[in-house]
């Protein structure tokens, strides 16, 4: 989120697309509802009518996977009916800067497509430089070549009658919907958009994602307090595993992983260091030679010096994707021997199941660390296969619930909060700290006893966490807040500075590239300082009246609750909105007053030091036009990969740089309807933390398969039936459930029926059923290779084995 | 302790008298926040369920959890907890839990119990053996057919933990790259 929880309650209208917090995110409904009790309208875009639609002024159905084409057409409508604000877009987006005269558009297709790799050359979709190197612009946003009016020639095509077409949605929903939340494009109005799984699990999840921000950033919402792009993360600490990079791309604080043509530390940072010729933007990532140093210094602590290249060495380089759909793939193949699953359970998480669990049968070892028995971790006893065929060794290790040990998650808020431990664990089980350790400690022996491969990496990592029985969790917390290795001086504007050796680093501002200074993960630099740690404050106080809470925890980056808020103020710094000013900027005193700013520069009207407030981008402003992402710099609306309808908008059926697999089909006969899968309240992911929890158990004991009052009708279904749900994957079976939540779509005058199905359950646990992964495509996003979960064709039968 | 124990008295005798001055429970009755929790420890925590991050108060008698419900001093969910948040005593208390090391050997049909130092010292064998067996020093690229240094283990992959604490993910992230494994992945990509 680039808000937070509380700071929903600011908002004039809340634009719900994609996630349904009410049954999902319950407690966040607290906020919305504060929102609405003081006049903010609540707007709902689903497939289904949710528990958040029913609490909707304004509800919109719209076919899964046509996302692009529903923002597409608020955009345009936006831009036609001139309701932009048009300050901030001239101001602090890309919308005034000039493109390639090579860019080209043509019937779903950016220029310069290569055929037979399936990629854009995205130089010819570049900014046109000036003679200072610097992008040109055009103020007035009138050149046709400006990012303006592209944007609006792009966008003209989705004009509302062929968007509904598109979507499925009632024109005057859609309307109802455009004009509601294009109202906040005023500086005195704030517009919240809060999406989930819904917009990711695509295709084109990415290009979603953009649509979402493009129409933020052109309503100015972005910033400011009671507005966000704000992304509402799905598990409890999703948010912390994704910024201490647990994904092949990445290094802790979203660093990049080395590629193998990163050779050394040097062509490592020149090639993700971004460069600008412009002075005024901030350009963040400048500071990439410092991060990355200081995490080699906190992984290899003396060991790595400036003669060795801080051990970067040591690092595995990547070539290729190793995206888990690739991962899955390649242990299919026999290509893996060992999987280490913390908490994660593939054998119900991922895209077609009935895969993922044959995967498994050819590893030669397998570790679930977990709080029950789960679907992986039993795979080899699952009903329908004989273990005796199966040669996987399997270890099983009961992992600590939370109220067992200390530590701090992250919401999706950004806020770092410090849990305490209330009780030891429950019989043998242990804290994942433990664990980890303990397999570091012993492979770490080995190596140090027995010859191997490449042994370095881990005989000379750092990893001074006390001697206790576990890892001391204030010194891991420590060395990722970072310290400084020797006594050093630092001259900050007219301050100088003081640290001594073993100081905690107050933030990352201070860290170099130089080894005087570690960070485990610089963004979180600040949370564990010399005044003790942030992460576990509670006080209560909310001086703005904002909901910011300052003291209470901490959140990355700076203890920064709105992460963009310079682009809350005009140029002169003078909030947009003075009755919910975020931040201020004090002429007398020369200094921000509110929230933390985007950095201490003063306003960008300050012609020496102002700087441009998307601080992140080496261009400092907003990208309206994107300019790194494989699918194009504009969304364009493409099918989902099985879909009951022909691109209406272009000859283009699908993204055409996603590669199709092989089993997937959009064979309308066999396969007539909408299938998408979907969370409930009393379940939880894949199960495993809630389907032997009684309570919850009692609640929702089965699995169900939800379709409409039409589409029962039509097959002669009555509630409480056994059904089959068939895909090109896999079959499933469950129990019918008949509601009018769910109403067929309109495809071009054809009533195409949807089935929807929760993906909480498996065959491990108190309460069992089919997955509804057996069903789902493994074909993912462009560029995140997200799965498509939410967009698939099915038939829906009576009957099956229990029938 | 996230709270003194003083502090959270206060908070609780705060509580019951804003109960006493509605006419709702009063302090003798069993339901009352102050009798109900006597003589029990409290500390604070936060959901392990979804990321909205509501907090909790555990309370502990003898090393035991007695009760858990919303934090009211928390200022996101101000006390009140969904379903699953209301769960989370089951969680701590329920005899499914995995509470001993379990070990399948290849081919057979059932676990066996094993203690945890012969399952980590063997999955520490297993490590090894694969990392050694699978390294690759270096790859060539097809691109410009050249071999570059990749210090990578290609025979396994981590995956996991959205469900772990950060100083967890931290820990998993350094071991998994020291390990040379380049195949981590977790539930963000899901």
């Amino acid at each position: 989120m680039t808000n937070h929880w509380i700071d929903l309650k600011n908002s004039d209208a809340i634009f719900i697309i994609g996630c349904n917090p009410a049954e999902n995110h319950p407690i966040s409904f607290k906020w919305i509802e504060e929102a609405m009790d003081k006049g903010a309208k609540l707007i709902v875009v689903d497939p289904r009518y949710t528990r958040s639609a029913s609490k909707a002024d304004i509800y919109a159905q719209i076919r899964p996977g046509t996302d692009i084409a529903f923002l597409g057409g608020m955009i345009n409508y936006a831009l036609q009916n001139n309701l932009i604000h048009e300050e901030y877009v001239r101001e602090y987006t890309n919308a005034p800067f000039i493109i390639s005269e090579k860019y080209d558009f043509k019937d779903g297709m950016f220029c310069s497509f290569d055929d037979q790799e399936k990629t854009y050359d995205l130089k010819s979709l570049a900014y046109e430089l000036g003679p200072d190197g610097k992008p040109r612009r055009d103020n007035s946003m009138k050149d046709p070549r400006c990012v303006l009016q592209l944007m609006k020639k792009h966008f003209s095509r989705y004009d509302v009658d062929k968007v509904c077409s598109i979507t499925g949605t009632k024109k005057e929903d859609y309307l109802k919907v455009a004009q509601a939340f294009c109202g906040t494009g005023r500086a005195d109005k704030a517009g919240t958009l809060l999406y989930a799984m819904g917009i990711t699990q695509s295709t084109h999840g990415t290009q979603n994602v953009r649509a979402t921000a493009m129409l933020q950033t052109l309503l100015g919402n972005i910033g400011i307090a009671g507005g966000g792009v704000n992304a509402l993360r799905g598990e409890s600490n999703v948010q912390g595993s994704t910024d201490y990079g647990l994904l092949f791309h990445l290094l802790p604080g979203y660093l990049k992983s080395p590629e193998f043509d990163n050779v050394d530390l040097k062509s490592y940072i020149d090639k993700w260091t971004p460069q600008t010729k412009d002075g005024r933007s901030a350009n963040w990532w400048g500071n990439t030679p410092k991060y990355i140093t200081s995490l080699l210094k906190a992984w290899y602590g003396d060991n790595a010096t400036q003669a060795n290249d801080f051990c970067y060495s040591y690092l595995p380089k990547r070539m290729g994707s190793y995206a888990y759909n690739k991962i899955m793939d390649k242990m299919l193949a026999g290509g893996l021997e060992g999987l280490v699953c913390m908490g994660m359970n593939p054998a119900v998480g991922g895209p077609d199941s009935g895969n993922a669990r044959s995967a498994l049968s050819k590893l030669k070892w397998l570790v679930t660390v977990d709080l029950w028995e789960t679907e992986t971790s039993i795979f080899w006893k699952r009903p329908g296969v004989n273990p005796r065929d199966i040669q996987t060794e399997v270890f099983m290790l009961p992992a600590a619930s939370s109220v067992e040990k200390e530590g701090s998650i992250s919401n999706s808020g950004r806020w770092a909060q410090w849990r305490y431990k209330a009780v030891e664990p429950v019989g043998h089980s242990m804290s994942d700290l433990w664990i980890i350790d303990q397999f570091f400690k012993r492979v770490r022996n080995l190596y140090t006893k027995e010859k191997g491969a490449f042994p370095e990496p881990i005989t000379k990592l750092a990893w001074n966490y006390g001697n206790g029985h576990e890892p001391d969790v204030h010194l891991v917390a420590k060395e990722i807040n970072g310290y400084f290795t020797k006594d050093t001086t630092i001259v900050d504007k007219d301050k100088t500075l003081e640290f001594k050796k073993g100081d905690q680093v107050p933030m990352f501002k201070y860290l170099q590239a130089d080894g005087s200074t570690t960070s485990g993960c610089w963004v979180y630099s600040g949370s564990y300082t010399k005044e003790g740690n942030q992460m576990a404050r509670r006080d209560q106080s909310d001086p703005t009246g904002l909901g910011l809470f300052p003291k209470w925890s901490w959140c990355w980056p700076v203890n920064r609750r709105i992460i963009y808020n310079r682009a809350s103020v005009n140029t002169a710094g003078e909030p947009f909105n003075p009755k919910r000013a975020l931040i201020a900027w004090d002429g007398l005193e020369k200094k921000w007053k509110g929230d933390v700013p985007d950095g201490p520069w003063p306003p960008m009207k300050d012609d020496k030091e102002g700087k441009y407030p998307f601080i992140m981008l080496p261009e400092g402003h907003a990208r309206l036009y994107a300019l790194d992402l494989k699918d194009g710099p504009f969304p364009e609306h493409y099918e989902p990969m099985e879909s009951p309808s022909r691109n209406q908008l272009s000859k283009t059926q699908n993204n055409p740089v996603v590669k199709l697999p092989k089993n997937v089909s959009s064979d309308t006969v066999k396969f007539p309807f909408i299938g998408t899968t979907y969370r409930m309240t009393e379940h939880w992911q894949t199960g495993g933390m809630t389907r032997s929890v009684p309570w919850l158990v009692e609640l929702v004991p089965d699995m169900f398969v939800e379709i409409s009052e039409s589409l029962a009708k039509q097959k002669g279904f009555r509630k409480g039936d056994r059904v089959k749900v068939t895909t090109e994957r896999g079959t499933i079976e469950a129990v019918v459930l008949i509601t009018s939540r769910l109403k067929p779509f309109n495809v071009e005058g054809k009533m195409i029926e949807q089935v929807g199905m929760p993906w909480h359950f498996g065959y491990a646990g108190t309460a069992k059923g089919d997955s509804a992964n057996m069903l789902t495509p493994s074909v993912g996003c462009a560029n995140t290779s997200i799965p498509e979960f939410k967009a698939f064709l099915c038939n829906i039968e009576k009957g099956g084995s229990k029938a | 302790m996230g709270m003194s124990r003083r502090q959270f008295l206060q908070g609780g005798a705060l509580a019951a008298a804003g109960v006493a001055i509605s006419g709702k429970p009063g302090e003798a009755s069993v339901d009352s926040p102050v009798t109900r929790i006597k003589g029990l420890k409290a500390s604070t925590t936060i959901c392990p369920f979804c990321a909205v991050g509501c907090g909790l108060l555990v309370h502990t008698k003898n090393g035991k959890v007695i009760n858990i419900e919303g934090d009211p001093q928390h200022p996101i969910n101000q006390g009140a907890l969904c379903s699953k948040g209301s769960s989370l005593f089951q969680v701590a208390v329920n005899e499914k839990r995995l509470q001993k090391v379990m070990y399948r050997a290849p081919g057979s049909d059932k676990f066996e119990e094993k203690s945890w130092d012969w399952a980590l010292d063997k999955i520490a064998l297993r490590m090894k053996e694969t990392r050694d067996k699978t390294f690759k020093v270096s790859e060539l690229n097809k691109k410009d057919n050249k071999e570059y240094v990749v210090n990578r283990t290609e025979g396994m992959a981590f995956f996991g933990g959205a469900g772990l604490d950060n100083e967890e993910c931290y820990l998993w992230s350094k071991f998994s790259r020291a390990m040379g494994v380049g195949q981590l992945e977790h539930q963000a990509r899901l």
